[in-house]
């Protein structure tokens, strides 16, 4: 979308262009394919546009996490065999950094300066990305859909090319807060976060708070920490035991995969049965299962320790065969990633993928790298996802707000309840969210 | 000649060469060069504690931790400090740590020496965790890069002032170390390696010698931390984890234990190997659960292979190879006239 196209009008001539499956009509600037392609930017060459990214493919975090990049690939493989944008087909080069700040810091670099992409898009991790961010703003590298729920990425003044992604944990604090606040009110709540000073526990934390105290429930505290090591995964039954011993009904938790596996495995085994919320990224029930069946833990019966479980998406549901982006999704997935399985994490890096083409459609034929910044900033972009990017020019939060959803025995999650916006302030209002879902374009591209 | 001159022309030499070498790669390269330098000064002091006084260290990641977090800590209360004061800062802080964990060490042998420095390696990084307010936790403290100075002139790279700095500290490390290693303390230190018993019969306080090893080497490692520190622009503890130590420790086997041109050798291999296989995952179409661990399985067997096929590491190898030509060269020449084998 151009930027010389009014706010009022850009919201209209958003819905049109997804509705649109004509290539052209959501042309840039430049004007619909009438001029030739130059290679406008680095990265751009008039055939191809090399995006790059750093992912936990191997180490802790790869289960699950791992899957997102070639989902990405997938959806992008699709764009290409179905014309590309503008006609350029996209190269996108994943590095694995294992989770390490050291080798994203080297591979990220290897990325702008060997490899020369146009973008860094979706490189996954908070202390991995960290250790790049100054760096990727510094030589004005655009650094696109971080899949990572800090609210650290929304810093306009100083990292003007970074843009966060899913909703920061502070938001999606709030909004299950909330859900808790009403629906076991006079209940006793317990937290379970990774931790302590770490920024996906502490912001998740802070939102839950901003909520919770001072009304409705008894929150207990102190809040059981977990740290994101190999050791930690054998088990947490203390802190379990602590949470039991404290007659806390409701455990809310901000947690990665394998520790809420390893929470619901402990306390099990300890005989207690309370309510469990969990955060997004770590509540994706295909993931849990396997971790939960697999290796360590080896639990038999994973949807009974699963089923019951409370958490929140941004975009639709995986088990939701009925939403038109899900079907759309899945075929891309069997077609060009048959050998990924059908989860959260794959649905993710495709609606990722998804919004960086909009993205990359919207910044215009021959893009600059400001161009693209721009084009996140104004495109109010709908898509996939149920609740609407915060993006402006002095706000680079992505999803702004969750639905809570809930997962049944057969481990498929139902949304419960309305959606809700909101922002990472404590004074932040928590409100209904009624638009309208989106539907895709016919061809599956925007 | 003697042994200092002898090393410093050598040194003056080599630094000549990699200032061109500098000039001749371009950005990336110029990074990798830094990378290559610090670890090269990790793994210096590593070898003259585990390669010559034969005290095994799993902890020395650890240590470099030490070194980049004085740096970082420093440089949040104080960002104008000058370099050469942070360097130095980390040197001593580390060098002081590693005083206090050398005597401790002294007392103990074989596993269960490493047993100690492995705890070191998993628990010390937690402590920053732990007191996130003044470390930063998990997500660390940022470390502003290096600007070169103003004399170099305004589009000097920093890439290049980098690899400048690192590689000074590294040829003067190094120095440093091949002197030391040929002088009465490096026989010590050898001494004690070979026969602990034979050594306290010579004379040489054995727990001294051993302390001394360990405050040098940690006095290497918090440089290289220092350094590091300025290379990846964050400090962090998931930056410094347990695979940092195995990782210098893998540096000094392959590259020849022992040996100072050894730890040379393995540094280049261990910087450079995984760069060079990082893109096998996007590049070859096969499933995803193989490609993700394609290249760390290349790179294992690449570090199994060298192994087997070095047993004595790089150096050991290269060593054989010039020995081997020269016994070629000398029976296919009619009568050698000199013998220039010492």
């Amino acid at each position: 979308m151009s930027s010389r196209i009014t706010k009022s009008k850009t919201a209209v001539m958003a819905s049109i262009c997804a509705a649109a499956a004509v290539v052209a009509a959501c042309g840039g600037s430049s004007g619909g394919g009438t001029t030739s392609n130059t290679a406008s930017a680095p990265g751009i060459t008039p055939t191809t546009v090399t995006i790059g990214s750093t992912q936990p493919l191997t180490g802790p975090a790869a289960p699950g996490y791992s899957e997102i990049a070639p989902a990405s690939k997938a959806y992008f493989q699709y764009v290409n065999a179905h014309g590309g944008v503008f006609n350029r087909s996209i190269n996108y080069t994943y590095l694995d950094d294992q989770y390490n700040p050291t080798a994203t810091s080297t591979l990220t670099r290897k990325l702008v300066l060997q490899d020369n992409v146009f973008a860094i898009f979706s490189a996954l991790g908070t202390p991995t990305h960290l250790s790049v961010v100054d760096y990727l703003n510094s030589q004005k590298v655009p650094d696109l859909l971080v899949s990572s729920g800090c609210n650290c990425w929304n810093n306009v003044a100083q990292h003007p090319y970074t843009f966060g992604y899913q909703p920061d944990y502070t938001i999606e604090g709030k909004i299950l807060g909330q859900y808790v606040k009403q629906t076991y009110a006079g209940m006793k709540v317990g937290y379970f976060a990774q931790g302590p000073n770490d920024e996906f526990g502490d912001d998740g934390v802070l939102g839950l708070n901003d909520v919770l105290q001072g009304g409705g429930v008894t929150v207990a505290s102190p809040v059981q920490y977990y740290a994101p090591t190999a050791a930690g995964a054998m088990g947490v039954k203390a802190e379990m035991a602590a949470l039991q011993g404290q007659g806390v009904q409701v455990i809310v938790a901000f947690s990665i995969p394998v520790f809420t596996a390893t929470m619901l495995a402990s306390a099990f085994s300890i005989g207690y049965h309370p309510i469990f919320v969990v955060s997004n990224v770590g509540a994706d029930p295909p993931t849990l299962t396997a971790i939960l069946t697999g290796g360590a833990l080896g639990v038999a019966l994973p949807q009974a320790l699963i089923g019951g479980v409370v958490s929140d998406a941004y975009q639709p549901l995986v088990s939701d065969s009925a939403n038109p982006w899900i079907t759309l999704f899945k075929s891309i997935k069997s077609q060009y990633a048959p050998s990924l399985p059908w989860d959260g994490n794959v649905l993710y890096g495709m609606v990722q993928a998804y919004t960086f083409v909009q993205a990359l459609k919207a910044a215009g034929q021959n893009p600059t790298r400001a161009d693209i910044v721009h084009a996140l900033e104004n495109g109010h972009f709908t898509g996939p996802g149920i609740v609407p990017f915060s993006y402006s020019s002095s706000n680079h939060n992505g999803y702004s707000g969750v639905q809570v959803v809930k997962i049944g025995l057969d481990g498929t999650e139902t949304a419960v309840g309305s959606i809700y916006t909101t922002d990472d302030t404590s004074a932040g209002a928590i409100t209904q969210y009624s638009g309208t879902p989106s539907t895709p374009p016919a061809n599956g591209i925007p | 000649m003697n042994t200092l001159t002898r090393h410093g022309l050598f040194f003056i030499a080599l630094a000549a060469v990699l200032v061109a070498v500098t000039y001749q790669v371009d950005e990336f390269w110029n990074y990798n060069i830094a990378g290559i330098a610090i670890f090269v000064i990790a793994a210096a002091g590593l070898t003259v504690l585990t390669g010559i006084n034969g005290q095994l260290s799993l902890g020395h990641g650890a240590l470099m931790a030490v070194g980049a977090y004085t740096t970082s800590l420093l440089l949040k209360t104080q960002p104008q400090t000058p370099l050469i004061l942070t360097l130095l800062a980390a040197v001593i802080t580390t060098g002081a740590a590693g005083a206090i964990i050398g005597v401790a060490a002294a007392r103990l042998r074989g596993p269960y020496l490493a047993g100690a420095t492995l705890a070191l390696a998993v628990g010390l990084p937690q402590i920053a965790t732990h007191f996130g307010s003044v470390f930063g936790g998990n997500q660390g403290l940022p470390v502003a890069p290096l600007s070169p100075p103003a004399f170099l002139g305004t589009d000097f790279s920093s890439n290049r002032w980098l690899a400048w700095v690192a590689l000074s500290a590294a040829l003067v490390t190094l120095f440093l170390l091949a002197n030391l290693v040929r002088s009465a303390t490096g026989r010590r230190m050898r001494l004690v390696h070979d026969d602990e018993t034979a050594a306290r019969l010579a004379g040489v306080d054995v727990e001294r010698t051993q302390v001394l090893a360990f405050i040098i080497s940690a006095a290497c490692a918090g440089l290289a931390g220092s350094l590091f520190a300025y290379q990846l622009g964050i400090t962090s503890p998931t930056g410094f984890n347990l695979t940092l130590s195995l990782q210098l420790l893998s540096a000094i086997v392959i590259g020849g234990l022992g040996s100072l041109f050894g730890a040379v050798w393995g540094s280049i291999l261990l910087v450079i190997l995984p760069l060079k296989i990082s893109d096998l995952a996007g590049n070859l179409n096969l499933s995803s659960d193989v490609a993700n661990n394609l290249p760390l399985a290349v790179y294992g067997g690449v570090l199994v292979i060298a192994m087997l096929a070095f047993p004595r590491g790089i150096q050991g190898a290269l060593v054989s190879l010039v020995r081997l030509g020269r016994r070629a060269v000398r029976a296919a020449g009619p009568r050698p006239q000199v013998s220039s084998t010492s």
